[in-house]
């Protein structure tokens, strides 16, 4: 929508400015059409406040008392209607807002809360690589999927992962996996000599791991509640 | 270019101290100039280990403090004039210590000498945080047991996140010295083996201290190993490692059990 003017004298100043105005292109039957309405403004409330709103009203055929009573009813919903559109003149009175002309369609850009977790749903990385060793005392959580090592875990240090655990060094430490509740997770390990292991919450603390498979190459995984630990090769 | 060298390792008792006076008169004894620097602020020890104890005046947190200026503070060894000690204070506690203060001492230090050794207190706090931060070098000393092995672990995690090397994106130099080791222990099966300590560490080895009465007569009269039998184990292990540190090639000495043939044949026989 542009409003210009040229500067009749010197001491009136007028200036040009746009602005991205919505348009209601109110259906026959009004009242279902108001009825979305509503369920836009129940999805986002204050979602058209201090928009401009422009009416148009090429779709309908209505009289200046039916104008008169649309506006009061977006009126009521707390929407304010800057100009009107695709009506004859004659149909509206003075103190309803006055008929535009010239209109361009453009996108608008929506910000609604609803919508905000689509752009951050591309770039975020599903597994984490670890090129050194974990230290006794370290903590690597990462929620998002796999935690791969390449060296070796030491007792004291933990890894929390959402998704599986690879460690292609010793497992001294602790090591959680499926933490979001993935009981598909397993953890895999070169040596196994493990203080715990978790998957999903499901956990077993070193006395519990068969002696006979300390040192070995082991996977751990979940078959129903109970956790196995069986080697690898 | 002068080196920043800390000697930590988590676990008290493990021999810091000992190794720092050690390796000090070591570097010392082959010309290099040395200032061996005590970071535990409250618990001092490393002036007693070299025999200084009874010419302290100024110490480490005057000079942080501004008290005293740092030529004021440092103690020239009676044997070996180009060693030198910065003690610590006694009577305060390790938050006296700035990471400022440290970092412009060891910056001062650093015009003066080769090789600057920090003798790191035990633990993960303050003082052993502080004793690392500017270093360029780390010897990890570490006894072949388990808790030993596991706190130098931790301090190796350290090493790599909280020094400033690190925050800029380089690497600590990192050694493995093995203190305490008996041959005769290792053999029974009743320590950690050598292997065993590298395989968890991941660390390459500096030396293999062995566990001799010398380095407790040493300590006892004020001398740091090396200077007080120069011939002894210990200290030939201590000077080996000193010259690794150099950046020489010397073969590794693995200390043997002294029973040697007669009582391995016999043990075989038994088996």
């Amino acid at each position: 929508m542009d409003v210009r003017a040229d500067p009749t004298r010197q001491l009136v100043r007028l200036r040009g400015r746009s602005y991205v105005a919505f348009v209601f292109s109110p259906v026959v039957p009004i009242v279902d059409w108001l009825a979305e309405i509503d369920a836009t403004l129940a999805r986002s409330p204050g979602y058209f406040v201090g928009k401009p709103i422009v009416l148009d009203l090429a779709a309908v055929d209505l009289s200046a008392p039916a104008i008169a009573h649309l506006l009061g009813s977006l009126e009521e919903r707390s929407i304010r209607v800057l100009g009107i559109e695709g009506v004859d003149e004659e149909r509206l009175t003075t103190s309803m807002p006055p008929l535009l002309t010239g209109g361009r369609a453009c996108v608008i850009t929506r910000n609604e809360p609803a919508q905000k977790p689509e752009p951050e749903a591309k770039a975020k990385p599903t597994s984490l690589l670890l090129e050194n060793p974990v230290r006794s005392g370290q903590s690597v959580v990462f929620t998002e999927g796999d935690v791969t090592v390449l060296g070796s875990v030491g007792s004291g240090a933990e890894i929390v992962a959402g998704g599986s655990i690879h460690i292609y060094g010793t497992l001294r430490g602790r090591a959680m996996a499926g933490v979001n509740g993935n009981s598909s997770a397993r953890i895999y390990c070169q040596k196994i000599e493990a203080e715990l292991l978790a998957i999903d919450g499901y956990y077993q603390t070193a006395e519990e791991i068969d002696p006979s498979l300390r040192n070995r190459p082991a996977q751990a995984w979940l078959h129903g509640d109970t956790m196995k630990i069986t080697p690898l090769n | 270019m002068a080196k920043v060298l800390v000697v930590t390792s988590g676990k008290g008792g493990v021999g810091k101290t000992t190794s720092t006076a050690a390796l000090g008169a070591a570097l010392a004894q082959t010309g290099e100039s040395v200032v061996v620097v005590d970071f535990d602020v409250g618990l001092r020890n490393l002036d007693l280990v070299m025999g200084a104890e009874r010419r302290v005046v100024f110490d480490l947190i005057n000079v942080v403090q501004g008290v005293a200026k740092l030529p004021q503070a440092l103690i020239r060894d009676k044997r070996l004039e180009n060693l030198w000690l910065l003690p610590a204070s006694q009577t305060r506690d390790k938050d006296a210590l700035t990471d400022e203060g440290v970092g412009r001492i060891i910056e001062e230090l650093k015009t003066k000498f080769d090789w600057i050794l920090c003798d790191s207190p035990a633990g993960i706090e303050r003082g052993a945080t502080l004793a690392m931060r500017y270093a360029d070098e780390a010897v990890i000393v570490t006894n072949p047991e388990v808790s030993s092995v596991r706190d130098s672990d931790r301090i190796i995690g350290m090493l790599d996140s909280k020094t400033v090397k690190a925050e800029k994106g380089e690497r600590v130099t990192k050694h493995v010295l093995i203190t305490r080791y008996d041959a005769g222990r290792a053999a029974r099966g009743e320590m950690l083996s050598i292997d065993d300590i590298l395989e968890i560490l991941a660390t390459p080895l500096l030396g293999i201290i062995p566990e001799s009465q010398d380095v407790l007569r040493a300590s006892n009269v004020g001398s740091p190993v090396t200077l007080n039998n120069a011939s002894c184990a210990p200290a030939r292990a201590y000077m080996d490692a000193a010259r690794r540190l150099m950046g020489q090639e010397i073969a590794m000495v693995v200390p043997a059990e002294r029973k040697g043939l007669m009582n391995r044949l016999l043990g075989r026989r038994a088996a």
